[in-house]
């Protein structure tokens, strides 16, 4: 028989160590807004602990698409945005709520396909003409149609390409709305052509009949940014230890741990920091 | 019979991803890692914290609408049903505008802590737990209205006492509302920001290794959330037992 007296005990524990919730005190940390490629990739979980143990501040990550960490920076909701779409980057900017852009590190966009390769784009080389004959062929492929710095990039590519994937609704295009993962998984499931950066494909591990179809094209080039975001029109942004993370990263000992990241001996972003 | 059931399990374990998944599973509740058990602590902590708070709101308004007769009572009542069926993605999304630096209660600074995850499972949670008590209340109401009305007892006074004799019923309303609290990842995804260490939780790290492909242990992750429903259903229905002898 349990002592009904034991059971307040713990009951009364049990409540005490709920109401602990909020009790997580505001030490030194600042909250960047970043994409899923920097955080899935592992390179934030590389870099971070090296940049809190140099600076003693805490980096709080809010892994999302780009256009969704501009959108929620917009509203003062992060200190620090670190982001992959240069022309998003710079309205962000120009609009008031960013101080300044710096360039971090770039990696490359690689055109994912099924071994199969239906279209037969593999080796080409040739990111605009692939296009062209997915569209041609009318091949399955997966868009992420959600405002991402890699969404951003596709379309861009499909301009490039002089063809307009959303033509007549066709139905090979095929949009997830959701993040790099989750449209990795939806393209491995049907087969599907997909636009991802180099980053998240090569930690990403349901890879099916994937593979890798195009890379190497100069215009599959993807530039990462980083922005402090504007304390004149958000106030309680952090910016001194906000302003730290930004110098760190585009430092030397910053720009040398980017460079150090790889996965299976192979460098995942390659830093080029100074100017913007 | 048995060469059957044999043949399947063989058949499952052949699948890489289960396997993988039961493997992994052991190997993180065995080896009790770290990070994995922060984050099932903060998952406890947060869902039980909801449930508590809402507890706090839906009791009495459940225990109100089954006893009292009041303008109003009627739509109360409506819109508690309804909404148990709220879907988090929303809840996540008023609460998020709510708590964001440019919302009405920005100031806070409570946007991507614990403490908003509390809250946005708390909204999701009171409605349930407030539908079912009514329920449960106004079926004694019925049964023991002439009772407590011969005993001079007044609405206040009796929704207490039928609070307090349908405990063990309202246990399982309860559990109803720590289930969704759980279970749901659209609300704390967005108020939590799923930041390593910090709002983590067992539902959002499983939609994270998702999406990095990692299947076996977004699987495992799920088989160890599923294990800590049960245990905390367990302790309280013992809990429930242990008093239910004690007192009847």
């Amino acid at each position: 028989m349990v002592d009904p007296v034991f059971i307040r005990v713990v009951l009364l524990a049990c409540l005490a160590w709920i109401a602990s919730v909020p009790a997580q005190a505001a030490e030194r940390f600042i909250t960047v807004a970043s994409t899923t490629s920097t955080e899935q990739s592992g390179l934030f979980g590389h870099l971070l602990p090296l940049f809190t143990r140099a600076s003693g501040i805490e980096v709080r990550v809010v892994a999302l698409g780009t256009g969704q960490a501009l959108a929620l920076a917009r509203r003062g909701d992060a200190d620090v945005v670190f982001v992959h779409d240069p022309v998003a980057e710079e309205k962000f900017v120009s609009e008031g709520y960013g101080r300044g852009r710096q360039r971090v590190m770039y990696n490359d966009f690689v055109l994912i396909g099924p071994k199969a390769d239906p279209a037969r784009v593999a080796g080409s080389g040739d990111i605009a003409q692939a296009l062209q004959r997915i569209h041609a062929t009318a091949s399955p492929f997966a868009s992420r149609a959600d405002k991402s710095g890699t969404h951003a990039a596709e379309l861009r590519l499909w301009r490039l390409a002089g063809k307009d994937p959303q033509d007549g609704r066709a139905k090979w295009y095929r949009e997830t709305g959701s993040g790099m993962g989750p449209t990795l998984n939806t393209a491995a499931a049907m087969n599907a052509y997909v636009l991802t950066d180099r980053g998240t494909w090569l930690s990403f591990k349901n890879r099916a009949d994937l593979v890798i179809l195009v890379e190497g094209d100069q215009r599959l080039f993807n530039q990462y940014g980083v922005i402090l975001v504007n304390s004149e029109k958000h106030p309680h942004v952090k910016h001194a230890l906000g302003q730290q993370f930004v110098d760190w990263l585009t430092s030397k000992p910053g720009q040398n741990a980017i460079a150090g990241y790889r996965i299976g001996g192979e460098q995942l972003f390659f830093p080029n920091a100074g100017g913007s | 019979m048995l060469e059957y059931v044999k043949r399947c399990i063989v058949r499952v374990w052949a699948i890489d991803t289960l396997r993988d998944a039961g493997l992994q599973a052991l190997e993180l509740m065995i080896g009790l890692d770290e990070a994995m058990m922060n984050i099932v602590a903060l998952s406890v902590q947060v869902s039980l914290s909801a449930v508590v708070l809402s507890c706090l709101i839906a009791l009495p308004i459940g225990a109100a609408t089954a006893v009292g007769r009041f303008p109003g009572r009627q739509a109360i009542i409506v819109v508690m049903n309804a909404f148990m069926g709220l879907p988090p993605v929303v809840v996540g999304l008023i609460v998020y505008l709510a708590l964001s630096r440019a919302g009405p209660l920005g100031p806070m600074g409570l946007l991507f802590t614990p403490t908003a995850m509390v809250l946005a499972q708390a909204l999701l949670v009171t409605p349930i737990i407030a539908a079912l008590t009514r329920q449960i209340v106004a079926d004694a109401w019925e049964e023991y209205r002439e009772q407590l009305q011969s005993l001079g007892s007044n609405g206040f006074r009796s929704a207490l006492t039928l609070i307090w004799d349908t405990r063990f019923s309202l246990l399982t309303a309860v559990l109803a509302g720590l289930g969704r609290a759980t279970a749901e990842v659209g609300a704390v995804m967005i108020v939590g920001g799923n930041i390593d260490g910090v709002t983590r939780v067992m539902t959002t790290a499983i939609a994270l290794e998702t999406s990095k492909g990692d299947l076996a242990l977004a699987l495992a992750l799920g088989a160890i959330l599923i294990l800590l429903v049960v245990m905390l259903n367990s302790s309280a229905y013992l809990i429930s037992e242990a008093a239910r002898r004690r007192y009847g």
